[in-house]
């Protein structure tokens, strides 16, 4: 099969699962569009002194199909809260509500892109892919659907070229790409990517940022994107969250793109809403959220 | 073609022989003729003098047993040695061919005969008893291996039993083979007890003591690379919600294989120091026996025999280490197998 006319599968599939969700969606007791709520939620680490507040009362609701990126300084706790929402972190007070139901456990429904790509450097790429598939879709696919299923992700991602590849024979960008194919295999509600290109190259990053744009736009996936860049948050998101300054870390502002999509980064430089939008991202950051002496 | 061969090579730790093959391949003559003088010529220089010191060093030690011998009467015994070996395989083989002579004759006079098998009962040779010990010795390492290595995983993974154990494990460690082997002779005599035994007493002592011995770098080397895993995948399976038996066979044993394997070179290596000790000590018919026999006889060869024995147990235990380290280069994650 060519990759067009698994792309087209793909798209059909997307779009019967989308109507299918929506017609659910209607159907419960879900009446907002709130598919993602964060409520009340704080955080203590234990340390000597005595507990210590990281995060303190973020509330955020993301609705279905929306790209949220999380920005703010190194040290904010950005990475908390979406450790929180994937089930890696416990919250001291409030939680997470996914779908009508509170998360308290990793699971693959909230599937993780991790910074370093977290591939597993003794499998290739596909048994990489292949240890999430087998564990998710047992008992619901068969071995010949599973494989089928294996090679699609990878070849959307673009690596069906090393697919029988180690992590270790591969380039840095190309295993980030395979993360987010074993991350994408499991058919997760929400796709949650802790800084997925802080470790690129630039050029790399702009790559693998269009692919993930790309991949949105066919999939229609909730994602939330942990980031320190400004560009790559206005690029891709459909809502920023931005951070103030730990301890007792919390939402300061929520800035909406507005920007039609599909996005291309090329006209979107001289583009007037775009650059207004970065230079407000900017000032919160740099202005606002000045990061605090000696740290 | 020639640069798989290299990548064999230094997965085998074989990079002397790099340079050759370069040779071969007609790279840089001058690169590769220093390269190869560094590799294999220097070592040789450092062998000759240490023959020489040896050889002047020696002549000047007299024992009550004669003048300590030099390397020239040591590969004397050496060959004296092997020629034993030969004369005690050609009487074995004599006796057998002896004894189906025999039976084939009561065989032929009356069908119904009873026949009589006898296994040769001659003195074992150097080299029968060098394969005894590597026998011994690969049992005591896989036994400890079998203990070692689960329960160095549980203590990886679950820090209240590691924090249990710890103290008990520091406090066996440091003890002597010596020590030991009493307590091991005592208990596979009271315990061990049956008319047609597999294995002699000796042996199963000798291996049992290797165990106690050679556990402890196994244990600690995987239970501190089990501990220290990766977090990210860790969370990757616990994405995935593996069952905690996948977890461990597919992400903490994998993840820890190359600093198990750290562990087990290393308790190897202290299972073949102790072995000798404790073949010596067992009487168990190997290369510590051996010693220990030639030491009590006491005469003239002695001492050129004891020589042999000595470089022959540091040659074999250099062989094991590069076993070892050929292994563990195959399985790091690093260097893929065949790639």
């Amino acid at each position: 099969m060519s990759v067009v006319q698994m792309l087209k599968r793909e798209l059909n599939l997307a779009e019967k699962m989308t109507e299918s969700n929506e017609l659910q969606e209607n159907a419960s007791v879900n009446k907002s569009r709130c598919f993602l709520e964060l409520s009340g939620v704080s955080i203590d680490f234990p340390t000597r002194k005595g507990p210590f507040r990281a995060l303190n009362n973020v509330n955020l609701k993301i609705a279905k199909g929306e790209f949220v990126s999380i920005i703010g300084h190194s040290g904010c706790g950005k990475s908390t809260v979406m450790n929180i929402v994937a089930g890696l972190a416990q919250a001291t007070e409030g939680g997470a509500i996914l779908n009508g139901k509170e998360v308290n456990e990793p699971g693959p429904e909230r599937a993780v892109v991790f910074q370093n790509h977290a591939l597993l450097p003794w499998l290739t790429c596909y048994q990489n892919v292949e240890l999430a598939v087998k564990t998710v879709f047992k008992g619901k696919k068969s071995k010949k659907e599973m494989r089928e299923w294996i090679e699609h992700n990878l070849t959307l991602v673009h690596m069906d070229h090393a697919i029988h590849k180690y992590p270790s024979e591969i380039s840095g960008g190309m295993k980030q790409r395979v993360g987010i194919a074993r991350a994408l295999a499991m058919e997760p509600s929400v796709l949650l990517m802790d800084e997925p290109f802080g470790a690129l190259d630039a050029l790399t990053r702009a790559h693998l940022q269009d692919s993930v744009m790309e991949i949105q736009s066919d999939l229609k996936n909730t994602v939330i994107m942990v980031t320190h860049d400004v560009d790559e948050a206005v690029l891709l998101s459909d809502k920023i969250v931005m951070m103030t300054n730990g301890p007792s870390a919390t939402i300061g502002e929520v800035l909406e793109v507005d920007l039609p999509r599909p996005r291309n980064r090329l006209a979107l430089a001289s583009d007037e809403r775009y650059n207004q939008l970065r230079s407000e991202v900017l000032t919160f950051l740099y202005e606002r959220q000045r990061r605090p002496e000696g740290t | 073609m020639s640069n798989k061969l290299i990548g064999y090579m230094e997965t085998a730790g074989l990079s002397w022989m790099v340079p050759m093959v370069r040779l071969c391949k007609g790279e840089d003559a001058r690169e590769q003729a220093t390269e190869l003088f560094n590799k294999v010529g220097l070592p040789l220089l450092a062998l000759l003098v240490f023959l020489l010191l040896w050889s002047a060093g020696a002549a000047q030690v007299k024992t009550s047993l004669g003048v300590l011998p030099g390397p020239v009467a040591v590969w004397h015994q050496a060959t004296n040695l092997y020629e034993e070996h030969q004369l005690q395989r050609d009487k074995a083989d004599a006796f057998y061919a002896r004894q189906d002579e025999r039976n084939a004759k009561k065989l032929a006079a009356n069908p119904d005969a009873e026949i009589k098998l006898r296994d040769y009962t001659g003195k074992p040779t150097f080299f029968d008893q060098i394969g005894t010990s590597l026998v011994t010795v690969f049992t005591g390492f896989l036994l400890a291996s079998l203990i070692a290595i689960p329960l160095g995983v549980a203590c990886g993974l679950s820090p209240k039993l590691y924090g249990a154990i710890s103290p008990l494990v520091q406090i066996f460690k440091p003890v002597s083979p010596l020590a030991w082997l009493p307590i091991v002779t005592m208990v596979v005599s009271a315990v061990y007890v049956s008319d047609d035994p597999l294995f002699q007493k000796s042996f199963i002592t000798s291996a049992v003591t290797v165990t106690l011995c050679s556990l402890w770098p196994t244990l600690i080397n995987t239970a501190v690379a089990v501990a220290s895993i990766d977090k990210d995948w860790i969370n990757v399976g616990r994405v995935i919600r593996l069952s905690w038996v996948t977890q461990v066979f597919k992400i903490a044993i994998p993840a820890s294989l190359p600093m198990i394997f750290t562990g087990l070179r290393l308790s190897l290596g202290v299972g073949w120091m102790v072995l000798i000790a404790a073949e010596m000590l067992a009487q168990n018919p190997g290369l510590g026996k051996f010693v220990w026999d030639e030491f009590q006889n006491g005469s003239s060869d002695s001492l050129g025999r004891i020589m042999v024995a000595v470089v022959t147990i540091g040659i074999i235990g250099f062989l094991l280490d590069w076993l070892m380290t050929t292994v563990q280069a195959m399985l790091s994650h690093q260097k893929p197998a065949g790639h």
